[in-house]
């Protein structure tokens, strides 16, 4: 009786396996696409009942974003900031952690760049970039660092101390640039950052800067770390099963607080693209919440590097493709923040449906 | 007279497991009927039936008399039946009296809390059944004792008649299980029936009016509680009903590769639970470790894997102490672990067949080089290899391991642990939920890793794995190895007694 109920069971695994190991990425993309198709056709009913054509709409927007050289140099300098807050999001959650903290984490590492921009005036070029780009990324690792041993000494959740830093984080950098490095004048800014610092704009007259190519190989670079290497490996196992990891002889907590260094690490290289390529100063409160962001992108993306870069660039053209809209069909900007917000919900639910038949489908 | 409940012929089957086979069950009113098994005999799955969260595939249940269709926890607590369940469902901020009366509250003008009324209804109830609680307390600052009194008083405020507590001692520190004792005598002084689920012997011998024991998801027998005994019921428990024999060659016992002095360790809640643990597990040599579940099993296994720190004594492998090397270095040197909790410590279900199997082995210089890439073409060639040596019944290499059924994840685990060549296996109820064929070709592994020069420790709950296998038997009670026993030289009724109380009387 078990014997036979044993092998029926390995034989549906059989035929259900092979459907299942083909379909997890190719339904999450199909998933995706299909919720951010339901989020477009929504706002076109919204548009339609407001009395807007649709049509014109997305046309203006569609133009907008990719019709020319510019609309594409706009929108991929949208993506860029929130193309690191996505991979660093997704990064910690891959070891199980909701670092919802990149907001701070970009700020810190904004202003360590900037910072460094400013010194080491005389030093060439292709040291100073990477020492300003460096100096970012650890002052962004450092604040991933605190939240990490706050949880795995004291056991205090991430998800409290990230969000909470990252107020800390907003406040610190006002105060900087407020005072210590205050640049003379009115506005809350630092001095520019020395030419040598500047990363190149590769399409003028947008200000698209290198910092995309340094998104674009990080992506890859992360998609390499996660499936090919063993901490990639290590990452993974802990937020599958801590448990299962620590029994194979994985040091579960240090994982942990390395995944939540490398995270705010991202994060705050992203913070440094920022200053280096577009503002080349530290402004109070420049970002206008890509830290936030990151977290719709990683999770419209998939949690999969490439997704992320993905839907960063749709969040982009939303952004710079919604200018041209209202400026060519007068329909208010407001729309823009309902596309992204029916994006996040569509994309939301079925991923909440789905793991609820998971979850009740596992418990028998 | 009729039973308050009557079960009969239930019989439950989840995926690769069968949980409850033709089980036949009958409590009177006014009885406290103890429910004895092991982890994993099927105990909480048939009181579950009985309380209407699963449905039985075959069998009829009957309340008082009446063939019931149990479909849903509503319909078993209208007739009468309550449950108290091993993790409690309280609001935590909530008072006492609120949670008792929570989803039934009593009303005034229909929709105004009636306060003193609520207030006035539960004291009486405390009183009738002398639970003591203070009523106005939040329930977050009460102790783990006093909030089961509480679940109770909620079933019973229910008007349940027939209670059961599933491991209600669980969590309760001896006073704590007094006081729930003197509760349950109220109970049944007052008519209730008291259905009491539990794998401690004396617990239910001196609380219980009637036993019934399960094994397996079978029902051993039924005995009065005067008219048994501890040995007995170990017996019962886990003795012996098939008898699977193995062609063993000789061992000769001469090297040493584990030996525990004097080891000491405590359980999750401080209390101790190794009190000075001495073993020694020699080279091809299987080493049984029989005992009542919660004698410090998990906790030994745990401190020999570098998962729980010692607070005394020595571990040493061969030659070397090894009493304070991270769990990584272990493996590294030699010791193999098949966990007892599968899902939870032996495998991830989110990773593929290759991820799983590469497991703990990952920084291997074969599969991880100086750059910490893994090589997946190298890791690809090993699975492969594994999944034919081993027969992984799985579509290949990239399934993911959740999606494999519950013998196939153990021989993944087998697979894995043993193509290392382990110095030291140590096997933690490794056949527990497993059909026949997956059992015997476990063991099968078992004995041919020893024949192989592996040390062997297996912890069993099982008294026939214990014995089928063991070169010796070393028999744990309350913390310590209270006896070594040859299984040439040994029978049932002494390892029942040694189980059951740590000596032969």
């Amino acid at each position: 009786m078990t014997k036979k109920s044993d092998t029926a069971s390995s034989a549906d695994a059989g035929a259900g396996g092979k459907f299942l190991v083909l379909s997890p990425g190719l339904s999450m993309i199909g998933t995706q696409l299909v919720a951010i198709l339901m989020a477009f056709i929504v706002g076109a009913i919204i548009l339609k009942m407001t009395g807007y054509s649709p049509l014109e709409a997305y046309g203006a927007m569609l133009r907008g974003a990719f019709g020319d050289v510019y609309g594409i140099g706009q929108t991929f300098t949208q993506a860029t900031p929130i193309i690191f807050t996505a991979l660093a999001f997704l990064f910690a959650f891959k070891s199980g952690l909701f670092n919802i903290g990149a907001e701070g984490q970009f700020l810190v590492g904004a202003l360590a760049a900037a910072l460094v921009g400013i010194s080491f005036n005389g030093l060439p070029a292709f040291l100073h970039v990477p020492l300003a780009l460096l100096a970012g990324a650890l002052a962004g690792g450092l604040w991933g660092f605190i939240p990490a041993l706050l949880k795995t000494k004291f056991g205090a959740h991430e998800v409290i101390t990230t969000m909470m830093l990252s107020y800390v984080a907003l406040y610190l950098t006002g105060y900087m640039v407020n005072y210590p490095f205050k640049a003379p004048g009115w506005v809350a800014q630092t001095v520019p950052i020395a030419p040598s610092a500047e990363l190149p704009r590769i399409l003028p007259p947008t200000q698209l800067s290198a910092s995309i190519f340094v998104a674009g190989l990080l992506t890859i670079g992360i998609q390499y770390v996660l499936r090919k290497t063993a901490f990639g490996f290590e990452i993974r196992a802990t937020g599958l099963n801590p448990n299962a990891a620590q029994n194979a002889g994985i040091d579960v907590d240090r994982r942990l607080i390395l995944a939540l260094v490398v995270s705010g690490a991202i994060a705050g290289l992203g913070g440094s693209g920022e200053i280096l390529g577009v503002h080349r100063r530290f402004i109070e409160a420049f970002s206008p919440g890509y830290g936030w962001d990151g977290l719709a992108v990683a999770l419209v993306g998939g949690n999969n590097p490439y997704g992320a870069l993905l839907a960063a660039v749709l969040f982009g053209a939303l952004r710079s493709g919604g200018m041209v809209m209202t400026r060519a069909t007068g329909v208010p900007l407001d729309i823009i923040f309902l596309l992204r917000a029916l994006v996040i919900l569509f994309v939301a639910a079925p991923t909440l449906i789905r793991s609820l038949l998971r979850r009740g489908g596992l418990r028998w | 007279m009729t039973p308050a409940v009557d079960l009969r012929g239930i019989t439950k089957a989840f995926p690769g497991v069968l949980a409850n086979i033709d089980i036949h069950f009958s409590a009177e009113e006014g009885e406290i009927h103890g429910l004895l098994g092991e982890n994993g005999a099927g105990k909480t799955v048939l009181m579950s039936i009985l309380y209407g969260l699963y449905r039985p595939d075959e069998g009829k249940i009957l309340v008082k008399g009446e063939e019931v269709a149990m479909d849903s926890p509503a319909k078993a607590m209208r007739l009468g039946i309550g449950m108290v369940h091993q993790h409690f469902m309280l609001v935590p901020s909530l008072t006492v009296a609120e949670n008792i009366i929570l989803g039934r509250e009593p009303k005034k003008k229909g929709v105004l809390l009636d306060e003193n009324k609520m207030l006035e209804q539960v004291r009486a109830f405390c009183e009738l059944y002398r639970l003591d609680v203070d009523l106005e307390a939040p329930v977050y600052t009460l102790s783990v004792g006093v909030q089961q009194r509480v679940e109770i008083l909620k079933a019973l405020y229910r008007g349940a008649d027939i209670l059961i507590l599933d491991e209600p001692t669980a969590v309760l520190t001896p006073p704590e299980v007094e006081e729930l004792f003197r509760a349950v005598r109220a109970l049944k002084d007052e008519g209730k029936t008291v259905i009491f689920i539990s794998h401690k012997l004396r617990e239910v011998l001196a609380i219980c009016d009637r036993i019934t024991v399960l094994k397996r998801g079978r029902v051993v027998g039924t005995v009065d509680a005067d008219k048994t005994d501890l040995g007995q019921l170990a017996e019962m428990m886990v003795g012996r009903e098939i008898v699977y024999t193995f062609d063993m060659e000789p061992c000769e016992a001469e090297t040493t590769v584990l030996s525990v002095e004097g080891l000491e360790a405590t359980d999750d809640r401080g209390l101790p639970a190794l009190r000075g643990v001495e073993l020694r597990v020699c080279a091809s040599e299987i080493v049984g470790l029989a005992g009542v579940e919660g004698n410090g099993q998990t906790e030994l296994v745990e401190v020999l894997m570098g998962l729980r720190r010692a607070t005394g004594g020595r571990i040493l492998l061969g030659e070397s102490d090894i009493t304070t090397t991270p769990p990584d270095e272990r493996i590294k040197a030699g010791i193999s672990h098949i966990p007892e909790d599968r899902h939870k410590w032996g495998l991830i279900e989110g990773f593929t067949v290759l991820e799983n199997l590469i497991l703990g082995s990952h920084r291997n210089p074969r599969f991880t080089g100086r750059g910490g890439s893994i090589d997946f073409k190298e890791a690809t060639k090993y699975s492969e290899e594994l999944v034919r040596d081993y027969s992984i019944q799985t579509p290949n290499i990239n399934t993911p391991a959740g999606h494999l059924s519950g013998g196939t994840q153990q021989r993944l685990i087998v697979a894995r642990e043993f193509s290392r060549q382990p110095r030291l296996i140590i096997a933690s109820q490794p056949t527990r939920g497993l059909d026949i064929g997956a059992t015997e070709y476990v063991r099968g592994k078992l004995v041919e890793m020893r024949d192989r020069g592996s040390a062997v420790l297996l912890v069993s709950a099982d008294l026939d794995e214990i014995w089928a296998l063991s070169d010796r038997i070393a028999v744990i009670y309350e913390g310590r190895i209270v006896s070594f026993k040859d299984p040439e030289e040994t029978n049932e009724q002494e390892l029942g007694l040694l189980m059951a109380s740590g000596k032969v009387d």
